[in-house]
């Protein structure tokens, strides 16, 4: 903050930034290298997730003590309210490219590679497909035999799973309540609950990959339906294992004292963050279980 | 947090690389992104010497398209992208009556990203196998094929999206919160207005291209068949999810110039904008039109005809609220006490070389006759016209409308409209003979051509060394004026109106460290 101006908080310049950014550089381009099959490549990307995570730890630190501090007034609360909530719709823009892919595949590609005896006859083109060169589809909940894939069904894992994120939405929103009313025991109880809902979502996650993987013959290489389909709910337990960290660095913040009932950005960002995720996998469970 | 703590100033390099000031942050957007316009002029002027005569003389064809491709990266990610960021760093807390930016520390993150990501663009050029050259919108299946090049450019443009993502929410944020008392939405100056739709634009456009990006390096890598039809995928898929990003980017990259000659048009015709609202409601009126227009990129890959007729008149209404906003400009000048110094030239060749490049834009829009003008240098023209002409121009606009408020002193007139003169006539010499020649057949991204289209050529290539040496004028005169010259007022301008010009020239620090009152 300057010292001319006492009303919004303008912070110290900070060598956090750059850090960070050298961090993606050394993430990214290690990436690359092992994607290519160079041997380095797997250093860089330690050498680089390890500046970021070690850069998170401090310069999220550093703000959460500014926080705690009673640094921040109304106003930049409202800053980093819109932030959040601009940045969680650029996460909805980044799943809706994948959504709008599955629907163009589904609605336009696949048909249209069916049609008209387009290839060869007797070939049609019907959901799922893993293309007319990849395994066959057998009905989901079949055995599949040799060149033959089955595609997940919804009504097991995945609906306990759709209850399990939603039982997590309301157990965070219980915890927030408590906040609310100053009722500590109810916010980190409800807290610790989501965060086990969220590490038992992601477990069963696990399961159900190595079961599709193992048993299933569905593979991210399953052409186009396990392509659209581990990319989405990939990216979504990605997205699920991210707000569980989020959601366990906030419990220990509330196990240490931190938040007021009338100053808890930090709290309500992450169960911004959770519901988001939550709505997501509901589009998820339709449209790429269920339907 | 004890307060003398708060006022470090740290000198050297070290203010450059740690700030969290948006003058500074802005400076650095402006340093950075002329920098990448001498890479991209560059590779520009490599294309252009190819083209001079047909046959193969300089380049390899596989470089050639190295170079299309990249100084199109360059030019989009690397120059006209960031330096608007610049300008809106800049100028929107000055404009609003705030003290920063909303997130400084955010700002820093979102421009230290940008020299590690033109880094790894730039590798790509010295891998094995070169560069991405299957064209800047990296369609599969060259772009699956292509080497480790490639997988350089893919996330250069990865990283360029997170910073693109993180600048535009600071610049909502700033502009939602930091606004001084009194100043409502519709009060703001449209340059805030179109930076907070363009903001906007980017936040919903570029995780889309982050997610086509991800599928093509999962194509690549990880054997997925999302744009293989043998696993039922479909390239097309690729053009549809690249395009809805593609699209926005173009109103990306002119927005925020429109908001520059909303600046200026009426301090130089001494007169308010003629039509504030109407300006506002054309600006978000286009913003929304620009994502549902994404597949007149690609009437000739096939696509049903219901779709077809779709996008046309869908790119058409556009011309609508573009319309509107011509005529605003056209209005404001009406019986306005008009003069010309070197920013209003700048505005006023950026409003008319866009309009030939959105009649060019009308012509390409129109689907049977859009089936003769694909990948020809009709193209090519249409898009330099609206970038160069409404970006660029807006940008030189910008800089030497402000450049007296940032740096205290005066610019050199008469450089300055010789800079504008000697551009304006070097770009339509560039740029106008490759209508003709996109009429006539010539195909772009092919370093070799048939024998009729020599003489057209050359005049492009001459109109390409000619606009690149007379940038010379700008960075001397841009350089001069940093050092020294005579003071500048706090108005500057006579007919100049808004919040920045009450502040003195250069600036304070913290722009408004009291919020100021408007009424």
């Amino acid at each position: 903050m300057s010292t001319a101006n006492s009303n919004y908080y303008l912070p110290n310049p900070s060598a956090w930034p750059i850090i960070t950014s050298a961090g993606l550089f050394s993430l990214a381009l290690g990436f690359i290298l092992l994607m290519n099959n160079i041997q380095a490549g797997p250093w860089f990307m330690l050498t680089g997730a390890a500046i970021i995570v070690y850069m998170m730890i401090r310069w999220f630190g550093q703000v959460i003590g500014e926080s705690e501090s009673g640094t921040y007034n109304a106003q930049v609360d409202r800053s980093f309210r819109w932030g959040m909530a601009w940045f969680i719709f650029s996460e909805v823009m980044f799943f809706a490219a994948f959504f709008g892919a599955l629907f163009y595949v589904r609605q336009f590609a696949v048909q249209w590679l069916g049609a008209d005896d387009l290839l060869w006859p007797g070939y049609d083109g019907t959901w799922p497909t893993a293309g007319p060169k990849g395994l066959v589809p057998v009905p989901a909940g079949t055995i599949p035999g040799a060149n033959q894939f089955s595609p997940m069904g919804a009504w097991g894992i995945p609906a306990i799973n759709t209850l399990i994120l939603l039982t997590s939405g309301a157990t965070v929103t219980w915890a927030h309540w408590g906040l609310l009313k100053d009722n500590r025991a109810q916010l980190i109880t409800g807290l610790f609950l989501t965060v086990a809902l969220g590490m038992t979502f992601i477990a069963l996650q696990a399961f159900e990959y190595v079961h599709a993987y193992t048993e299933l013959g569905l593979t991210l290489k399953t052409g186009v339906y396990g392509a659209t389909f581990f990319m989405l709910t990939g990216f979504h337990g990605f997205h699920v294992t991210m707000g569980t960290i989020m959601l366990m660095v906030i419990l220990g913040r509330a196990i240490a004292g931190h938040f007021r009932s009338d100053h808890h950005f930090g709290f309500e960002a992450v169960a911004w963050y959770w519901h988001f995720v939550d709505v997501v996998w509901l589009g998820l469970f339709i449209f790429v279980y269920w339907l | 947090m004890s307060v003398d703590h708060h006022a470090e100033h740290p000198t050297g390099i070290s203010r450059w690389l740690f700030t969290t000031n948006h003058k500074d942050i802005g400076t650095l957007y402006l340093v950075f992104s002329f920098i990448m316009a001498i890479v991209g002029g560059i590779m520009s002027l490599v294309i252009r010497s190819e083209l001079w005569q047909p046959g193969l003389q300089l380049v390899e064809p596989n470089f050639f398209n190295q170079m299309t491709t990249v100084h199109a990266l360059v030019m989009i990610f690397g120059f006209a992208m960031p330096a608007f960021v610049g300008l809106a760093n800049w100028m929107i807390p000055m404009m609003i009556g705030a003290p920063d930016m909303a997130l400084p520390r955010m700002n820093n993150w979102s421009f230290w990203i940008l020299p590690f990501a033109a880094t790894l663009l730039i590798m790509s050029l010295f891998m094995p196998g070169g560069g991405p050259s299957g064209g800047w919108t990296i369609y599969p299946p060259l772009s699956v094929q292509g080497g480790i090049g490639v997988d350089f450019t893919l996330l250069a443009i990865h990283m360029l999206g997170i910073s693109s993502i993180l600048g535009s929410i600071n610049i909502i944020a700033t502009v939602l919160n930091m606004r001084a008392p009194g100043m409502t939405l519709m009060k703001m100056p449209m340059f805030a207005w179109t930076w907070l739709i363009t903001a906007f634009l980017l936040i919903a456009a570029m995780p889309v291209l982050a997610g086509a990006v991800t599928m093509l390096i999962t194509d690549r890598h990880f054997g997925t068949h999302f744009f293989d039809a043998a696993g039922g995928g479909d390239p097309v898929l690729f053009q549809h999810v690249f395009w809805f990003f593609g699209h926005p980017e173009v109103y990306i990259l002119v927005l925020p110039a429109f908001g520059v000659f909303s600046q200026i048009i009426p301090t130089f015709s001494r007169k308010p904008l003629f039509g504030y609202a109407s300006m506002v409601y054309a600006t978000a009126s286009i913003a929304f039109l620009s994502f549902i227009v994404w597949a007149h990129h690609m009437y000739t890959v096939g696509m049903p005809m219901a779709g077809e007729l779709f996008f046309m008149y869908s790119t058409m209404l556009i011309a609508v609220p573009t319309g509107v906003k011509i005529f605003n400009w056209v209005s404001t000048m009406w019986r306005g006490s008009m003069t010309f110094e070197t920013p209003m030239l700048w505005a006023l060749g950026g409003v008319f070389t866009f309009a030939v490049g959105g009649f060019s834009g009308l012509m390409l829009a129109i689907t049977p006759a859009d089936f003769q003008y694909q990948d020809t240098y009709f193209v090519v023209a249409h898009f330099h016209y609206v970038i160069f002409g409404a970006t660029i121009y807006g940008l030189f606009a910008a800089i030497y409308y402000w450049l007296p408020k940032w740096t205290g002193h005066l610019y050199n007139e008469t450089l300055g409209k010789w800079h504008f003169w000697l551009t304006t006539i070097g770009i339509n010499l560039t740029f106008f003979p490759q209508h003709f020649l996109g009429l006539a057949g010539m195909p772009r991204r092919i370093p070799d051509y048939a024998l009729q289209f020599t003489e057209f050529n050359q005049w492009s290539t001459v109109g390409a060394f000619f606009t690149i040496a007379s940038q010379l004028i700008f960075f001397f005169i841009a350089i001069r004026a940093m050092k020294g010259g005579a003071k500048a007022t706090d108005q500057v301008w006579e007919g100049a109106d808004g919040l920045e010009w009450t502040l003195s020239s250069p600036p304070p620090y913290h722009s408004f460290a009291v919020a100021p009152k408007v009424k």
